[in-house]
């Protein structure tokens, strides 16, 4: 599962343009990407879950945005806002939500799986949506903010999309990620050869959970602002259709995927005012006719 | 709370239910018979919600909405299965996730397209429009007192259906061993395709009844969708019977939390249904066998 | 093997760069250059009635200039916000960074302004409310270039408390959409009724924009209260009443509410509303020459009613009218255009308004009740109400 020598180029050659946008670019271009490298991070912690460990979760997104509310919650309750702390304790946060969803959901398997966690992202949904004190449906603002300025918060995202698509490169080709990789093709198997198969996907899980908590950090820190939106299963099923759309079980598929809804969704309403329909076409035509996705197109037409 | 609030919203409670049931029993089937992830359910819902509030608008009875629309609505999840549905069959959920939210997303934008995004008022037959005296303090609208039997005379006749009819045996055989029905040699394809439809047309059914309750515009399918897959992970997967208990327990859980516990109760739903599959992993009556 | 190729991602992110090079170097408007109005307003969902109207009302005054201000010809800029505060940010952005518009107007939704505020302080965007009532931008927000010519929620539920009071009515029940608005509304209300001896028996909220009323509707039946005072809007506000009255409340406990209980909906409601009694900054039936004037010609434009909405679109095209013409359209000079906007008369529909210190319209609350499918105004609830602008340096 090593990268095609060609892909690895063109990931350089684009983390290498976004690293000198800032100096160039037009802010509001400069947030786009900012923007859509966040949504890179975030599509391609699901596709550990999902395109290696055959996972497919729902609950995605209320990672995303509980490490955002926690950072809200900590520069406006506790004052606390410099990244040195806010960061860990946020990622912390994540990761703790991930184990106790994921220890949970990790009883039941197959359609039951992917209901439950559809039910426990709903569920935070709604509590950051109706209890009182946590800002209700107008979402609450991150009074202080851990990066300054306008460039450092892009900076942080770049230094975490390329640590993360390192890091995750790294643990799908090491022991780990082949034996989760096995699981999705047959548990099992994996089984009687002796893994502790539950122990494996439940890692999988939190770990992909963390980083999607990684990037809701982020785009808190960036836009300055949390809702319970970010919570529900929309935009646990738009992260979905990224990851189908780019390729899953590439890695750099679902960064593919995450780019082109960015764009599209940036274009897309000058085009037309039903983009949503628009997405959800592309959903359907990807699911009928390109199962393999953008990656796999890629990959085909160099054939 | 006092005796006769308590009884009304018992009352209340149930009457949500029964409508959830319609949802979630087409649902249940099709999750239990075709083993399909149908995230375009809710469309279904809103969908003849939208015909309900168009042809009523138009006409001017309510009736005829219902007694038009209905089988345009069985057509129209006739058309979807043949169209997109069927190619899910061999597919995983991943696939049929995407799929159907990929519908909804088309249809719900169709409707924008076709009827406006203002919410749309639908209004109550006038036949219906009056209240019921419950004890000296309270009334009940004559309409919801209607939706609830509407409702209940369709459970009992879907379990008529169900326990005695071929058709029904085959569903419910299809239900517990798909494949083993094939191999008997019944034509599982039309099975599917009429189960399908059926199915689309209890939950447009369920939006039409609804319409006048809770006026009509893009995404009110959404909200129905999430909580009809509750109840059919409650009640567990391919169980009408668990279904029906399921819908009376979230309908009942959701309106006493609502009365309870403000700030709470939209999550009060979800906290069910994780406490029922911590227990039951495969719901109140699910198969035991393996999922699909 | 063959050489390495550019992948198609690199291709679009070259081209990214390079057309985010070409905009920043946009050469900048010169001020006879359009005049752009940017519109962040609700086109869709349940408050897009009040979108459409706020806009008609901003396009009748536009016309009545011959569609230019300050000799500079009108450009409209209209995002649809979907009322939805989570995807607030990215709209303003798109209006003010990336389209750049002159002058940012709207929204309906009380979150959507508050994400709004961040952003135009930190942008230093001018910017004129034309309808969400939050406290906090002309309080703990305010700004100087920040206007509002629609109305405070204290403005329009606070007066209220008195109504109640006054009908002899001590013991309430409030219910309503549970963010900021609703909030709001609830808590001015309670200030007053809490001074002049009212007590409040429940508070219901109800999550925005849900519509489901009956299971709270049974427990006000229940609790037998004086009076229920309550926030809805738009569509919502359509279904509440209806719902009040099927569920045989209508004359068995009198509702009352701010005006948006009514505004605009008062046909799809039909009997429903009869007797609900309101209190807000505007009427349909004021008696006054403009008032008669606009909804004329609104009537003619659009072939609808004109509402409250259209009225707060109207008076903020008129104000940037006279604004701009004392300083020949020049949006540039920020500090003159302030001050002028600050010194505006409004003569509006509701009655002439002036702005206060914290830039929030000074005006007559109005107590308006339903009979036979008419908003009849019944006299003055507060006159010249002021909202109190708690938090707002300006106004100290």
């Amino acid at each position: 599962m090593r990268l095609p020598r060609r892909v690895a180029f063109a990931l350089l050659a684009f983390a290498a343009a976004l690293l000198l946008l800032p100096l160039g670019g037009d802010r509001f271009w400069i947030q786009f990407a900012g923007k859509a490298m966040i949504s890179c991070i975030f599509a391609v912690s699901l596709d550990l879950l999902v395109g290696y460990g055959g996972m497919v979760s729902l609950a995605h997104a209320a990672f995303f945005g509980l490490a955002g509310y926690l950072l809200a919650g900590l520069s406006n309750g506790l004052g606390i806002s410099s990244f040195v702390l806010t960061l860990p304790l946020c990622l912390l946060g994540a990761t703790a939500a991930a184990l106790a969803i994921g220890w949970l959901s990790l009883r039941t398997s197959g359609a039951y799986f992917v209901m439950v966690t559809l039910a426990f992202t709903e569920m935070l949904f709604h509590v950051f949506n109706e209890a009182p004190g946590l800002g209700g449906s107008d979402g609450v603002f991150v009074s202080a903010r851990p990066f300054a300025g306008r460039t450092a918060p892009y900076y942080a995202i770049w230094i975490a999309l390329v640590a993360v698509f390192v890091l995750l490169q790294r643990a799908v080709q090491a022991p780990f990620g082949r034996v989760l990789v096995g699981i999705r093709l047959n548990e099992p198997r994996m089984r009687s050869l002796g893994y502790a198969t539950r122990r494996y996907k439940l890692l999988a899980f939190v770990l992909g959970g963390a980083i999607a908590g990684l990037s809701g950090y982020l785009d808190a820190a960036l836009y300055g602002f949390v809702n319970p939106a970010q919570l529900g299963w929309r935009q646990s099923g738009l992260v979905l259709v990224t990851v189908l759309l780019g390729g899953k079980g590439t890695l750099y598929g679902p960064m593919l995927g995450a780019l082109l809804l960015a764009v599209l969704g940036q274009f897309a309403e000058r085009i037309t005012e039903y983009w949503s329909a628009l997405i959800g076409s592309v959903a359907i035509a990807a699911v009928l006719f390109v199962p393999a996705g953008l990656a796999g197109l890629l990959r085909g037409s160099r054939g | 709370m006092t005796l006769s609030l308590f009884a009304l919203q018992i009352l209340n409670g149930v009457e949500s239910g029964l409508l959830l049931f319609l949802v979630a029993s087409g649902l249940t089937l099709i999750f239990g018979v075709l083993g399909v992830l149908n995230f375009a359910h809710g469309a279904f819902y809103m969908l003849g919600a939208y015909v309900a509030y168009w042809i009523s608008e138009r006409t001017g009875s309510f009736l005829a909405a219902v007694l038009i629309g209905l089988p345009v609505m069985v057509g129209l999840g006739w058309l979807i299965e043949k169209l997109a549905i069927s190619r899910l069959y061999a597919r995983d959920h991943l696939a049929q996730v995407l799929l159907t939210y990929g519908l909804v997303l088309v249809l719900n934008d169709l409707s924008r397209a076709l009827f406006g995004s203002e919410v749309h008022g639908v209004a109550t037959p006038a036949a219906l429009s009056g209240t019921v005296a419950l004890g000296e303090a309270q009334t009940w609208p004559v309409y919801r007192a209607f939706t609830s039997l509407a409702c209940l005379g369709v459970a009992v006749a879907i379990r008529q259906v169900l326990l005695h009819t071929r058709f029904g045996m085959r569903v419910r055989a299809g239900a517990v061993n798909g494949e083993m029905v094939e191999a008997l040699g019944i034509d599982v394809r039309r099975l599917l395709s009429i189960l399908f439809a059926a199915g689309a047309g209890l939950a447009a059914l369920a939006g039409m009844l609804a319409a006048p309750l809770t006026t009509v515009y893009p995404g009110i399918g959404d909200g129905v969708l999430i909580v009809s897959f509750v109840v059919v992970v409650i009640g567990g997967i391919g169980s009408v019977k668990g279904a029906f208990l399921g819908a009376m327990l979230v309908g009942l859980a959701d309106t006493f939390g609502k009365v309870l516990l403000p700030g709470l109760s939209g999550a009060i739903v979800y906290a069910v249904m994780a406490a029922v599959l911590l227990f039951r992993p495969r719901g109140l009556f699910g198969e035991p066998a393996e999922a699909r | 093997m063959s050489a390495p190729t550019l992948s198609r991602r690199a291709l679009i992110a070259a081209g990214g760069a390079a057309s985010g090079l070409l905009l920043s170097r946009r050469a900048f408007a010169a001020s006879k250059a359009k005049l752009r109005i940017g519109l962040l307003l609700p086109y869709s969902g349940t408050y897009a009635a009040l979108g459409n109207n706020i806009t008609e009302g901003m396009k009748l005054a536009a016309r009545e200039h011959d569609g230019k201000l300050g000799g500079r010809e009108i450009e409209w800029v209209a995002v649809d916000d979907e009322s939805d505060p989570a995807k607030a940010p990215a709209n303003v952005n798109k209006l003010v960074i990336g389209e750049k518009v002159d002058v940012l107007t709207g929204p309906v939704h009380s979150g959507v302004a508050m994400a709004m505020m961040q952003i135009v302080r930190q942008e230093n965007t001018l910017t004129i409310v034309t309808n969400a009532g939050a406290q906090a931008v002309t309080g703990s927000l305010c700004a100087p270039h920040v206007f509002r010519t629609s109305f405070s929620n204290w403005q329009t539920s606070h007066p209220c408390a008195d109504v109640v009071l006054k009908d002899g009515r001590k013991k309430a029940v409030l219910m309503f959409w549970n963010y900021s608005f609703g909030q709001e509304s609830m808590a001015a209300f309670k200030e007053g009724y809490a001074k002049g001896g009212g007590s409040i028996v429940k508070e219901i909220p109800v999550p925005f924009p849900s519509t489901e009323f009956q299971a709270h509707l049974s427990e006000i039946a229940a609790l037998k209260p004086d009076a229920v005072f309550v926030f809805f809007a738009g569509a919502g506000a359509a279904k509440f009443v209806k719902d009040y009255a099927a569920a045989g409340l209508r004359d068995k406990v009198p509702l009352y509410g701010s005006g948006f209980l009514t505004e605009g909906v008062l046909s799809a409601q039909g009997q429903a509303a009869e007797g609900v009694k309101t209190t807000l900054h505007y009427a349909d039936s004021l008696d006054n020459p403009t008032n008669h004037r606009f909804r004329e010609a609104f009537k003619k434009a659009t072939s609808r009613e004109a509402d409250v909405y259209a009225v707060a679109g109207y008076d903020t095209v008129n104000v940037l009218a006279q604004a701009l013409a004392r300083v020949q359209g020049d949006t540039s000079a920020r500090k003159d255009l302030i001050a002028a906007i600050e010194s505006v008369r409004v003569d509006s529909p509701r009655g002439p308004f002036r702005f206060s210190k914290a830039h929030n319209p000074v005006q007559n609350v109005y107590l308006r009740q339903v009979k036979a499918g008419r908003e009849v105004v019944l006299g003055v609830a507060q006159k010249d109400a002021e909202d109190p602008a708690s938090g707002c340096a300006m106004a100290t």
